[in-house]
């Protein structure tokens, strides 16, 4: 059997043509030669695989790879058009870093550009805890919306980000509220009153109208208004959360109060200052600003 | 033990010389092509005039500006699906085609067939017909077939440079790139295309040729799918043919066929294929045996159509002497619903075209987050708005919200921009980050619209959208 691949060649009765002596299960095969330029292509192609190693990298090696005739790399192609961008971006940084917010805000080119690069450093540095819309959860804040602890406007934004929270920065945001429960400043049953007062203290707008604790609003008056203010309308000046709106950043159910209240909150947030280039916070504190809360 | 050394598996091409021929289908091709290539070399240079600040030219395919004008049509870039109708119809339009004449496009339509031949016709005009070509090209090398060879191959390669450089005033205003081309400044993108288009032409039509036809096109091939027994082919009469043999004059022609073996039909093929053993798929119906083969016919005056574009069940019909159908039958299940797809796609396009507006508005819901709720309980949703300005003048528009009663609305941007007078530059695309506050709303998912009108004008243009206030269950 070792010959079914060469038997002898016959003309083929239906098309005239010979055979190629090659038969398998029955089959024959016709011999249509190919035109030779094909070959030709096809060795032309084994040539440019041969130049191909020569100039790019190709083949691995125990210690790397080949490294080509003129040391091309991805990474290197990579660098060289991450430069082609920082030096068309130069300039508008440059202007960046000597302007001042209010000039990049009112400069509509500058605005869209720290924009844009104030988007893609959030994502890198911020959405990890205020998520990538910047939509925040429970105990971080939200920052769409138009409720702010340490202020809104556009160098209050820039501060925060700066300086952070707790963060161990000389200027850092601090708040004092004390622990009422733990430390036994209140009863049980009085922060369970003042729970009950600030959880309906929001349903009024800016003007508390409930009277659904009057024990609470008294409890409050003598231990919360100092810092949240007489109706509960926040401080930002010294990170005060507003009371009567519908943000409450670790709940506005009177559990979520109440455990607030005894356990007081101590968010953190890193100062910035230091770990990104001041450009860079500025833009951050243009995209955060452009959310939609921003004053 | 193996007998397999003296099998060729790859053959060297034989070039092929074809005669020079006079006739109907001849002609036929000479027009076409003139009329194809004139289309091809005069188009960019035609004007439309659209106004300033907008090219004029009346065929521009615009890459950087991201515009395709065609006379008084503009296309954005959101608008290809234009060309998809296009294209669809150009396929369907190639079927419908090939299934009544069979492979037209092939013979006298294609770029390959064209240029081809054109290069054909310049080499028989600087070397002489096919016998001449062939013993000049067996023979030694002489000053005269130097000189003959090397004009070939100049006036190939100036043919293919108009060709190259008339592709790439398709996208560039022709004067001013002429203007380049004559001073040596070309971009490298154009002057790279103009010498690889240069370089493609001169290598397809003069080297090539049918090569391509039989081994690398992919509708050669496909086009036989859409034959039918009532397709038009070249067909080699086969019962008035054989027996075929070599005619003296005055002989008689009882009981033998008219085909006199003259090989007049071969020489004259430009893909080198003897038509009297049938249909062949290096076929490209172009006719010039048809023509050859009835020149012959006259001169033995004998009646015409020994070989002819026929339909094989003519053929048949004519075999077992049926009466013969005449004209084509053009209503076959094939053509009908070719012709159905045809005027459905057609109609649709033509719909999309002519119901294109002037402004369009696409408003891109904010994915994260949803919606946001401020202080006072209200709900502010944002959005990408864009505004499609396809005019040529700058407008201002105001924006509205229908299906819902909103708080307010505004534009984030670096200075104020009022919803009430929103600007577009002429010919551009706006692109506004829009956020609506509302009350909260009785469902969390509102169904709302959109509206751009434009203030001191007639335009308008609105998308529907949702503005959600609250988690959908």
């Amino acid at each position: 059997m070792m010959d079914d691949n060469n038997k002898p060649k016959e003309k083929d009765a239906v098309s005239g043509i010979e055979t190629t002596g090659h038969e398998w299960d029955g089959l024959k095969e016709l011999n249509n030669p190919a035109p030779r330029w094909w070959l030709w292509i096809f060795v032309l192609t084994v040539i440019w695989s041969a130049w191909y190693w020569v100039v790019y990298p190709a083949w691995p090696t125990l210690a790397g790879w080949t490294a080509g005739k003129y040391g091309w790399t991805q990474h290197q192609e990579l660098k060289s058009s991450q430069e082609e961008i920082t030096t068309l971006k130069g300039k508008l940084l440059e202007r960046v870093r000597t302007a001042s917010l209010e000039e990049v805000r009112h400069d509509p080119e500058l605005y869209e550009f720290a924009r844009a690069g104030g988007a893609a450093s959030f994502k890198e540095n911020c959405a990890a805890c205020h998520g990538t819309g910047a939509e925040g959860r429970k105990g971080y804040p939200n920052l769409n919306d138009d409720d702010w602890l340490w202020g809104g406007s556009l160098e209050q934004v820039y501060k925060t980000i700066r300086v952070g929270v707790r963060s161990g920065h000389p200027d850092e945001h601090n708040t004092q509220m004390p622990s009422f429960g733990r430390d036994g400043v209140l009863k049980p049953g009085e922060m369970d009153e003042v729970a009950e007062y600030a959880a309906h203290l929001h349903e009024g707008g800016t003007a508390p109208q409930t009277e659904a604790s009057p024990r609470g609003k008294e409890i409050f008056a003598a231990n919360c208004s100092a810092c949240h203010g007489k109706n509960g309308e926040g401080n930002p000046d010294m990170g005060a959360a507003r009371l009567n709106d519908e943000i409450w950043l670790y709940g506005g159910g009177k559990e979520d109060i109440y455990s607030s209240v005894a356990n007081a909150h101590a968010g953190v947030m890193p100062t910035w200052e230091g770990r990104l280039p001041d450009d860079t916070i500025k833009e951050l504190a243009v995209y955060v600003h452009s959310l939609g809360g921003g004053k | 033990m193996s007998n397999d050394s003296d099998i060729v598996y790859f053959s060297k091409q034989e070039k092929i010389y074809p005669r020079s021929v006079k006739g109907r289908y001849r002609t036929l091709r000479w027009l076409a092509m003139a009329a194809l290539l004139g289309i091809y070399y005069a188009v960019p240079w035609l004007r439309w005039d659209r106004g300033p600040h907008v090219p004029d030219q009346a065929v521009l395919i615009d890459m950087p500006s991201r515009r395709a004008y065609f006379f008084n049509i503009e296309i954005w870039p959101q608008e290809v699906y234009l060309l998809a109708g296009l294209l669809v119809l150009a396929a369907i339009g190639l079927f419908f085609v090939t299934s009544l004449f069979g492979r037209v496009w092939c013979g006298y339509a294609c770029p390959q067939t064209v240029w081809t031949d054109l290069f054909i016709a310049v080499e028989r005009f600087l070397q002489g017909d096919r016998n001449t070509q062939m013993r000049r090209d067996k023979g030694p090398w002489t000053f005269e077939k130097v000189w003959k060879k090397t004009a070939t191959h100049i006036v190939w390669i100036i043919i293919a440079l108009c060709t190259g450089g008339a592709w790439v005033f398709y996208f560039n205003d022709a004067p001013t790139l002429f203007d380049q081309i004559r001073h040596f400044d070309v971009s490298p993108v154009a002057g790279g295309w103009i010498l690889g288009l240069t370089a493609s032409t001169y290598f397809m039509a003069g080297f090539a040729r049918e090569q391509v036809c039989t081994y690398a096109c992919p509708y050669a091939r496909f086009q036989s799918a859409m034959f039918d027994p009532d397709t038009l082919i070249i067909s080699y009469d086969r019962e008035r043919g054989e027996p075929r043999g070599k005619h003296k004059l005055g002989q008689s022609w009882e009981g033998r066929g008219h085909c006199i073996d003259c090989t007049q039909c071969v020489i004259v093929c430009p893909a080198g294929i003897d038509i009297r053993e049938g249909l062949q798929m290096e076929c490209i119906a172009c006719g010039l045996c048809v023509d050859a083969c009835n020149d012959v016919m006259d001169r033995m005056t004998l009646p015409r159509g020994l070989i002819r574009y026929d339909t094989e069940n003519n053929y048949q019909a004519r075999k077992e002497g049926r009466p013969v159908e005449k004209p084509l039958r053009l209503l076959r299940p094939r053509t009908i619903y070719y012709t159905l797809i045809l005027t459905v796609v057609g109609a649709v396009t033509l719909y999309a075209l002519v119901t294109r507006t002037k402004v369009e508005l696409h408003a891109l819901h904010d994915r994260n987050p949803l919606y946001v709720k401020l202080s006072d309980g209200s709900i502010r949703n944002a959005y990408t708005v864009k505004i499609l300005n396809k005019t040529h003048q700058d407008r201002s528009f105001s924006l509205s919200v229908g299906g819902m009663a909103v708080r307010e609305t505004k534009i984030v941007s670096s200075g104020d921009i009022d919803p009430r007078n929103i600007g577009v530059l002429a010919d551009s695309v706006g692109q506004f980050r829009v956020m609506l506050t509302a009350d909260r709303q009785d469902s969390p998912r509102k169904e709302i619209e959109i509206t751009a009108t434009e203030n001191n004008g007639a335009l308008s243009a609105g998308s529907g959208t949702v503005f959600m206030s609250g988690e959908e269950k």
